[in-house]
């Protein structure tokens, strides 16, 4: 057998030891680092980050100064939806070549914009700098200022070269872009109860069904960002009183630069599961201080718990006692996950993120019950390892993953942005509950090796019950 | 989604908009794929081997392994020497490959890392283990496209393993260009029957097509040996499918290890196969087995039971210059009317001799090298045609327009077949006309009112 594919074989890299922990085990925890040089990080980059959370805005123009790689591998990948304009859907990249890389692209980028913007009419332009523009010397910031007085939109950089860092430094830079846009609009009709709701990206729709839940209670929804977004909303965001954060690690910086300058209070909230869904409608309701709309509030987590909790039960049935591994991008995910499997009597056996801040896995480590492996920044041969020793039945990641757990025979749920189905708010929580039963519960698992080998090895295990020990220690798992 | 796109074509010299190519790096993974316990390693920042596994993943829907060097602020100013060594180090004593293929990226070829230099240090500084080895192919992202990025990869395999013993093989070279693993399991079949021994390099199948067998394989159990890249010196011809994809390969090898050449057309439809076929035949000096001629048989015999539905139709078609070449003759040979067509890889070459192969049936097709999907979406609003091909970033234009959509070439992220089924031989001719004349039926069985509607067709 191939050395790499035996799982005593698989070693953490030295580097990284502290990069894994599991509960109870009292050792020292170590996160928010870069990336080890060498190893099959499943992380992105800076550009990645900032691309991804700008780019729901439908009505701006986000065009890619670079070669052409970065503007294709981003190119709509993401179900964000809008429910106008789908601009954001194409692909704009400057296509730098050699000559440029020798004589600079600024040329180019200023053609480009003003080309684009007399022919789409955008409401705004981001520009997201690649790798090679600081190096090639390019003034992408005058440019966009030359840009913005010819065409008289704003045309905004964004200062994201990969080298920056993972997809976190990107997050920062895509606030500071987006923070230069609010603050211009016009608030005079914004009601006193009136939220903006940060790191809600609309992936299948889920913004709109959250938007709902605080229209039907008397709260307005000023802006999501970037879900649905919209120029104008970003402009006029600085007119509510309180931001709800969802995805902690894109929005923390906007929801500080809010705060900082026009004293905007942020609470962190989660729309997954029924547990954190009435609780970021409470948490809403409650910074307004008012008895009637705690009230209807209430009403409506009761009304909408009572349409699916007794839905969810078939599924609890099926799934109970089933093990889950999850490894997603942010730390609050995680947390969410972790309580909505718990809800559907799934365990939480293994649970990591790329992105995750000390902070937040202090937080993880509570939540999750002994026993359970926490990681930073994985790989796709440790994470085999934990799927393999921990005898996972569910994983939970993105793209990356998928293939690796179905290699394994290993269900799997897509919680990252290629999920199809809207798993946010009630409703999503039962359609989550649907996605992980139709992969859990599949009949393809049978034909799978290692599922086989199980049920054999626990076939025999029943017919002599000393057999069972004897196996367990030699073989470790079957 | 394309609603803004209009028919009045804007002549545009700065920008591209909806890519029809990427980027070198990714086709130098996908080639490092194919050999055998092989780790690609990208030389850059983090996210483009994100990226491109990512990318690959979506195509293949198979793991996709890559290591990278992480570069930072500090690598991009000071160079990624420290990086590289510290990778390198790292790769052999946790991942175990036989070989790590170093490509590089915008990033690193603008910082100006010499790579060769540092995989030479790092031989001094016994970072590399003995017996092992460390391969490097330069593909600038600003420089042609995926398919170019391939291609360098391919010569790499020649200039760091190819050996001549002076002892010439009774064996022949075929490196397939850049096709499906699907496609590779059907060359390697063709030529079994043929009765040829050969070495496929790169050899994708059984690494992105694995069975699921309950377990992680970091290293299928497939692609190319180093082995039998060192072989690839004493075999007595080197054939090259796809110019764009393997020219480069096969004339380092001739000028390397004296290894005679000879270039085709990727295999795709009846002459294009003849010719390979031919190929292998004379190399091997066998005949063609009846089972082989059998299976042109069946597809000339179902080209003749469907050119009814396929004489005459105008055709869209973007893509890679190879397949591009190979599916336009095809598409000519089933009586088609290529109307467009469009790649992102630069190619004035190219270009010359698509308008050779589409001229006797029509003259006035617009022909783009370095074009992008926005403009072929901006001609065919003028000027409708019946089909449209080309990979999954079609699927906006073709529902926008209403025309029946054949997926072909890379990358298919919507579909499953591309993966299981190979487009190249006589069989993958069937499939490729199978799809052609579904996608035209079921747009007529969607579309025809009920007292039209034909039973038979």
């Amino acid at each position: 057998m191939d050395s790499a594919t035996t799982p005593d074989a698989i070693h953490v890299l030295d580097d990284r030891t502290d990069q894994v922990w599991t509960k109870g085990s009292g050792k020292a925890f170590k996160c928010d680092t870069k990336s080890t040089a060498g190893s099959v990080t499943q992380r992105a980059c800076a550009f990645c980050g900032s691309r991804v959370v700008l780019y729901p805005i439908a009505d701006a123009l986000h065009i890619v100064h670079g070669p052409i790689g970065c503007a294709v591998y981003n190119w709509d990948i993401r179900g964000a939806l809008s429910s106008g304009s789908q601009l954001h859907r194409n692909s704009f990249s400057t296509d730098l070549a050699e000559k440029e890389v020798v004589f600079g692209g600024e040329q180019k980028l200023e053609k480009s914009l003003l080309e684009l913007i007399e022919f789409y009419k955008p409401k705004a332009a981001f520009v997201y700098s690649t790798c090679i523009v600081g190096l090639i010397g390019d003034d992408v910031e005058r440019i966009c200022k030359s840009v913005s007085r010819k065409s008289g939109i704003d045309v905004i950089p964004v200062d994201s070269p990969g080298f920056k860092g993972t997809k976190k430094s990107g997050y920062q830079a895509a606030c500071e872009a987006a923070f230069r846009l609010v603050g211009t609009g016009d608030t005079s009709d914004i009601k006193p109860y009136s939220i903006n709701l940060l790191g809600e990206f609309n992936i299948a729709g889920e913004a709109w069904m959250i938007k709902e839940y605080f229209e039907r209670i008397g709260i307005q929804v000023v802006a999501t960002i970037t879900g649905d977004g919209r120029v104008d909303d970003l402009r006029r965001c600085h007119g509510a009183s309180l931001n709800l954060v969802q995805c902690s690690g894109s929005m923390t910086h906007l929801s500080k630069l809010l705060k900082q300058h026009y004293d905007i209070p942020s609470e962190r909230v989660s729309f997954f599961g029924f547990e954190d869904t009435a609780r970021a409608i409470y948490t809403a309701a409650e910074h307004f201080g008012d008895p009637e709309l705690m009230e209807r509030a209430q009403e409506l987590v009761r009304t909408e718990i009572a349409k699916y909790a007794p839905q969810l039960k078939q599924y609890k049935k099926q799934l109970k006692g089933k093990k889950a591994a999850l490894y997603v991008g942010g730390a609050f995910k995680a947390f969410s996950l972790v309580l909505a499997l718990r809800a559907l009597g799934m365990k939480t056996v293994l649970a990591g993120t790329q992105t995750g801040s000390a902070e937040d896995y202090e937080q993880l480590k509570e939540i999750c019950d002994p026993g359970t492996v926490i990681v930073d920044d994985s790989n796709p041969l440790e994470l085999a390892k934990f799927v393999l020793e921990k005898d996972v039945d569910l994983f939970i990641g993105g793209v990356k993953e998928r293939p690796i757990a179905f290699k394994m025979g290993v269900a799997f749920c897509d919680h990252n942005h290629e999920r199809k189905i809207p798993l946010a708010g009630f409703e999503g929580m039962l359609h989550f509950a649907d996605e992980v039963a139709r992969s859990a519960c599949s009949p393809v698992w049978q034909f799978a090796p290692r599922r086989a080998q199980a049920k054999a090895f626990l076939d025999s295990a029943s017919q002599s019950d000393f057999a069972t020990e004897s196996t367990t220690t030699e073989g470790g798992k079957a | 989604m394309l609603e803004g796109t209009t028919a009045e074509i804007r002549e545009r010299k700065a920008l591209r908009v909806n890519p029809a190519k990427t980027c070198q790096p990714i086709g130098a993974m996908y080639a490092s794929l194919g050999v055998n316990k092989c780790m690609p390693h990208s030389h850059g920042s983090q996210g483009c081997c994100a990226y491109h596994r990512s990318h690959l993943t979506r195509h293949h829907k198979e793991p996709v392994v890559a290591t990278t060097s992480s570069f930072t602020e500090g690598a991009s100013v000071f160079g990624g020497l420290a990086n590289l060594k510290t990778a390198l180090n790292n790769i052999f004593s946790i991942y175990d490959p036989e070989v790590v293929s170093v490509h590089t990226t915008c990033l690193s070829e603008v910082i100006g890392d010499d790579i060769p230099m540092i995989i030479k240090k790092s031989i001094e500084d016994g970072i590399i283990p003995e017996g092992k080895t460390v391969i490097h192919a330069n593909t600038p992202s600003f420089v042609g496209s995926h398919v170019t990025g391939f291609a360098n990869q391919c010569k790499a395999f020649v200039d760091y393993f190819a050996e001549s013993t002076g002892e010439t093989k009774n064996v022949v070279n075929i490196f397939p260009g850049w096709v499906e693993p699907a496609d590779m399991r059907e060359l390697k079949r063709l030529a079994d029957g043929v009765g040829v021994e050969y070495i496929m390099a790169p050899d994708t199948s059984d690494v992105l097509d694995s069975p699921l067998d309950g377990e992680y394989h970091m290293y299928p159990d497939g692609g190319v040996t180093v082995a039998e890249l060192k072989a690839t010196g004493d075999s007595f011809l080197s054939v090259g499918l796809g110019p764009l994809a393997s020219t480069s390969a096969v004339e380092s090898l001739e000028k390397k290890c004296k290894v005679p050449s000879k270039v085709l057309e990727l295999p795709i439809g009846v002459q294009a196969t003849d010719a390979f076929i031919d190929a292998l035949r004379l190399a091997g000096d066998t005949s063609v087995p009846s089972e082989i001629e059998k299976e042109r048989g069946r597809l000339v015999d179902m080209m003749s039971d469907m050119s009814q539905y396929t004489h005459g139709k105008k055709v869209a078609i973007f893509g890679d210059p190879d397949h591009l070449v190979s599916m336009v003759s095809f598409l000519v040979e089933l009586g088609m009317v290529p109307a467009i067509v469009v790649t992102g890889t630069p190619g004035k070459k190219w270009e010359k001799k698509m308008k050779e192969i589409i001229d006797p049936v029509n003259e006035d097709c617009v022909i783009k090298a370095f074009s992008d999907i926005h403009y072929l979406h901006q001609w065919i609003k003028a000027n409708p045609v019946d089909l449209l091909m080309g990979n999954t970033y079609g699927k906006f234009v073709a529902k926008t327009e209403d025309v029946p959509f054949v997926r072909f070439g890379f990358p298919i992220m919507d579909r499953v077949g591309h993966r299981a089924f190979p487009t190249v031989g006589y069989q993958g001719g069937m499939r490729i006309l199978e799809k052609i004349t579904d996608a035209f039926f079921d747009k007529r069985d969607r579309e025809d009112p009920d007292h039209e509607i034909e039973l038979v067709l």
